[in-house]
């Protein structure tokens, strides 16, 4: 569930996708009145980073390190209806240079997830789930600070696909992802781009972004999967040589990673999640190492019914 | 249930395709300059370069009543006849004025041009060459002294291309084509101004002559704004073919003067030498200071050590060593300790409305600098005061002579005392904007903020009070950036007040106010 952050972390410049876990990124479903709660922590940092298709580093930035702790929560209203929420508190650091790190709480993120399709193909089950999407700021933190703003200011609404099949406990999973991003207010009232704007008003590039997972699928047991991630802002600009990055940038990223979830046997309802992901292709962000770990605790509101023998659907 | 959902998402999906995303600069729909007052005697105001206003000859134009007239007022109606959108909306750009407009373009080039040099493999830095201005780094590096002076060069070229431009205006006293011919549109509104030479094409003229030494890559592009100023008179129907080719080359011939003044003024030397940096340590360490050093990796030479040697506009060389302060605290004194611990103090307790104040005023690589900063602010104001082009060139030019004047005085107080940053002093001091790669003492922002606020206030006396408080939010925002102490700032704020001086006494005696 952590990835209900991605989009609030993945857009942030040098920092891109990290987050792999449920639930809005995978094919896996909250039952009925279940709720999903948990703390988690993400570690993500670079040496290296993209400037426009230069890659370099930096000896007045040296390490540039993002740390996060968030909290999120995931509701199934039905068994095919589940609601995502998270925030996230995150803090930036450059181990060399004079720039000042940040900190504070960054957006506040909600996903909605709906299970369109499922049905039995050959040997396997076949799944289809929309998602949509949105993101906005829940504080005034500092955008035009790359890349040791905490976030970009800007308000998202995305639309999700997710197609999965599952054969015996081997999966695969593919996503598609188109999100709309706000005009954001800088604290400067001119900035350059490819020309000048006198303005404090800035144009953000909507973003694509795709997902492939593969891997073994034991729901309330054990999960363990390969990740494959892309992300392209759809228009945007390259950092010029020896510039600073800023929020309106070209920001690619290829990301490839692992994820595990693990559910405490002796403890019902209680899981482990580790994740981790590096960087192997860029444009105008960082070549970020990341991991991040959380731990879930799953209540159960309501009357228990002969359905919620399981905490989650996808149980073959 | 599903169909629900599923029709909700499919609205959704419309709604978001809806979604209008446009930003708009500010001065992207303005009417066109209507002038409250012609300024008919600008021909007589005071030059900075030109030793009389009809020291480049410009010929009589021909009556109106010429064939070769008839063929200008034929083309302008052919080109009225059959106007793009693309034409329709370069008139309405241009007719803002040409002060204006050329004033952005200068700001989009230092903009573009105003980030540092990458560093060798070596570690050493490459330093951008007029010689070779193509190759990488490009030159120039525009950096606020380096803009500053080309503000200042543009500008007071511009004033003194028009104060001839005036004088021929009312000497020959040529109508406007549309006053001329009924039948000819006015699509830049209509003035009682004589059209004989352009003032826009003055303005073209003098700006793209003036480039070929301050941004020599951009000449192309230049060109291509100056035949879209140039066609946007005359399909406006303000100028005739002949009024722009007398004013272009107008403005070509006053632009000349202020190359060769360019070449000479010590700009060129301004990077220094190794031995001339090393020297500057060896003199504060002989005055017992610690001297400043670079806190780049790779250390990286100093901002133009030489700068303060470059001639002035409004202040020679003796007057810029008179507007020297008195020194900084001894690096080695409790009241420097004092300064460092209150530096530490604020930047550990920044608070958000600080930053944004730090944000707002940074100024800094890749953008167009304080001087270029103070620019935005007069244009802002001047759009809404009717001003005549050559009146506002006269402002501009005041504007951007103090701050070049400023750039020079403040580069030789900073050489002269080679006083090290808070950072230096107590590494632990982060930065909330990058750090300057030149000495502390004074500040740069403090001094062209409050050097335009003087001379911004002299011109707009409603808006004074309102200008200095600018300039002190931009010198208090260094301190809260952690890159300078407050003395710093008051003093450069000081400093930079009587160097805006220098351009109010100018104004008070160059006749436009008369």
């Amino acid at each position: 569930m952590r990835t209900i952050v991605l989009f609030a972390v993945l857009l942030l410049l040098l920092q891109p996708a990290r987050g792999w876990a449920q639930t809005d990124e995978d094919a896996i479903m909250m039952s009925k009145n279940n709720l999903c709660v948990g703390p988690m922590y993400g570690h993500s940092s670079w040496d290296h980073y993209w400037e426009g298709t230069y890659h370099r580093s930096n000896a007045n930035l040296g390490t540039v390190t993002t740390q996060m702790v968030s909290v999120m929560g995931i509701y199934g209203i039905t068994r095919k209806l589940n609601v995502m929420v998270s925030a996230p508190y995150i803090w930036t650091n450059a181990s060399a240079g004079t720039l000042h790190g940040q900190h504070g709480i960054q957006d506040l993120s909600a996903w909605v997830k709906w299970e369109a399709l499922e049905q039995n193909i050959g040997k396997g089950d076949f799944s289809v789930y929309l998602l949509g999407g949105a993101s906005v700021p829940l504080t005034n933190y500092i955008a035009d600070y790359l890349p040791l703003a905490i976030g970009l200011q800007s308000k998202t609404l995305s639309a999700r696909l997710i197609a999965d099949y599952q054969q015996g406990r081997f999966f695969a999973t593919a996503s598609g992802t188109y999100t709309w991003r706000s005009d954001i207010t800088i604290d400067q009232n001119a900035y350059y781009t490819t020309s000048l704007h006198l303005t404090d008003q800035v144009d953000m590039p909507n973003v694509a972004a795709e997902m492939l997972r593969v891997g073994y699928r034991h729901t309330d047991h054990l999960i363990a999967e390969a990740i494959v991630s892309n992300m392209n802002t759809l228009g945007g600009f390259d950092m010029r040589k020896n510039d600073m990055p800023f929020p309106s940038n070209k920001m690619n990223s290829t990301m490839v990673g692992a994820h595990v979830k693990y559910s405490i046997a002796a403890v019902k309802g209680l899981s482990v999640d580790l994740d981790g992901g590096y960087t192997v292709a860029g444009r105008n962000v960082g070549q970020s190492t990341s991991f991040d770990f959380g731990v879930y605790y799953v209540f159960h509101l309501g009357k228990k019914t002969s359905h919620n023998t399981s905490n989650q659907s996808k149980t073959n | 249930m599903q169909r629900i959902i599923f029709s909700l998402f499919i609205i959704a999906l419309a709604g978001l395709t809806a979604c209008n995303k446009s930003v708009v600069d500010r001065t992207a729909n303005l009417a066109p300059l209507n002038p409250a007052n012609e300024d008919l005697n600008a021909g007589t105001w005071k030059t900075v370069l030109l030793s009389r206003p009809d020291t480049f000859a410009v010929a009589a134009p021909v009556a109106t009543s010429n064939p070769l007239y008839i063929a200008d007022l034929e083309e302008i109606k052919a080109y009225q006849a059959n106007l793009s959108g693309d034409q329709q909306a370069q008139i309405k750009y241009w007719s803002a004025g040409g002060v204006l407009r050329w004033n952005e373009i200068m700001l989009g080039l230092v903009t573009k041009y105003n980030l540092p040099p990458y560093q060798n493999p070596d570690g050493s830095y490459p330093i951008p060459s007029s010689t070779n201005p193509f190759a990488y780094p490009n030159f120039p590096f525009s950096n606020p002294p380096y803009a500053a002076r080309a503000y200042a060069y543009v500008s007071a070229a511009q004033y003194d291309a028009l104060v001839a431009c005036w004088h021929y205006k009312t000497l020959y006293n040529r109508p406007a084509p549309y006053q001329v011919d009924s039948t000819v549109k006015a699509l830049a509104g209509k003035h009682s101004l004589p059209s004989y030479p352009s003032e826009g094409a003055v303005l073209a003229g003098a700006t793209a002559e003036m480039m070929q030494l301050l941004f020599p890559d951009e000449i192309a592009n230049i060109q291509q704004k100056l035949a879209q100023q140039e066609l946007s008179l005359i399909a406006s129907g303000a100028a005739a073919r002949s009024d722009v080719t007398a004013g272009e080359a107008l403005g070509r011939q006053v632009a000349d003067l202020f190359i060769a003044r360019a070449r000479a003024d010590n700009a060129g030397k301004a990077v220094g030498t190794p031995a001339i940096c090393a020297g500057l340590v060896t003199t504060a360490q002989a005055n017992s200071q610690t001297p400043w050093y670079s806190l780049e990796t790779p250390s990286r030479p100093p901002m133009l050590p030489l700068f303060g040697k470059v001639k002035g506009f409004l202040c020679d060389s003796a007057t810029i060593v008179s507007l020297r302060p008195g020194p900084p605290p001894s690096t080695s004194s409790a009241d420097m300790s004092a300064d460092v611990e209150a530096a530490y103090t604020t930047i550990t307790n920044a608070t958000r409305d600080q930053m944004r104040i730090v944000q707002f005023w940074a100024d800094g690589a890749g953008t167009y600098t304080p001087p270029g900063h103070w620019n935005a602010i007069a244009d802002g104001d001047f759009i809404n005061q009717n001003f005549s082009e050559v009146r506002w060139a006269r402002n501009m030019a005041l504007l951007n002579m103090a701050e070049m004047d400023a750039a020079i005085s403040c580069w030789d107080i900073k050489y002269f005392y080679f006083n090290p940053r808070p950072t230096q002093m107590n590494p632990k001091i982060k930065t909330l904007t990058g750090i300057p790669n030149f000495p502390s003492y004074v500040s740069g922002h403090s001094m062209f903020s409050a050097a335009a606020a003087t001379i911004l206030g002299h011109i707009l006396p409603s808006r004074a009070t309102a200008y200095m408080s600018m300039a002190q939010e931009a010198a208090n925002s260094r301190v809260y950036a952690g890159i300078h102490y407050s003395i710093d700032c008051t003093v450069g704020t000081t400093v930079g007040q009587n160097v805006g001086n220098y351009a109010v006494q100018r104004a008070l005696n160059d006749g436009a106010d008369q």
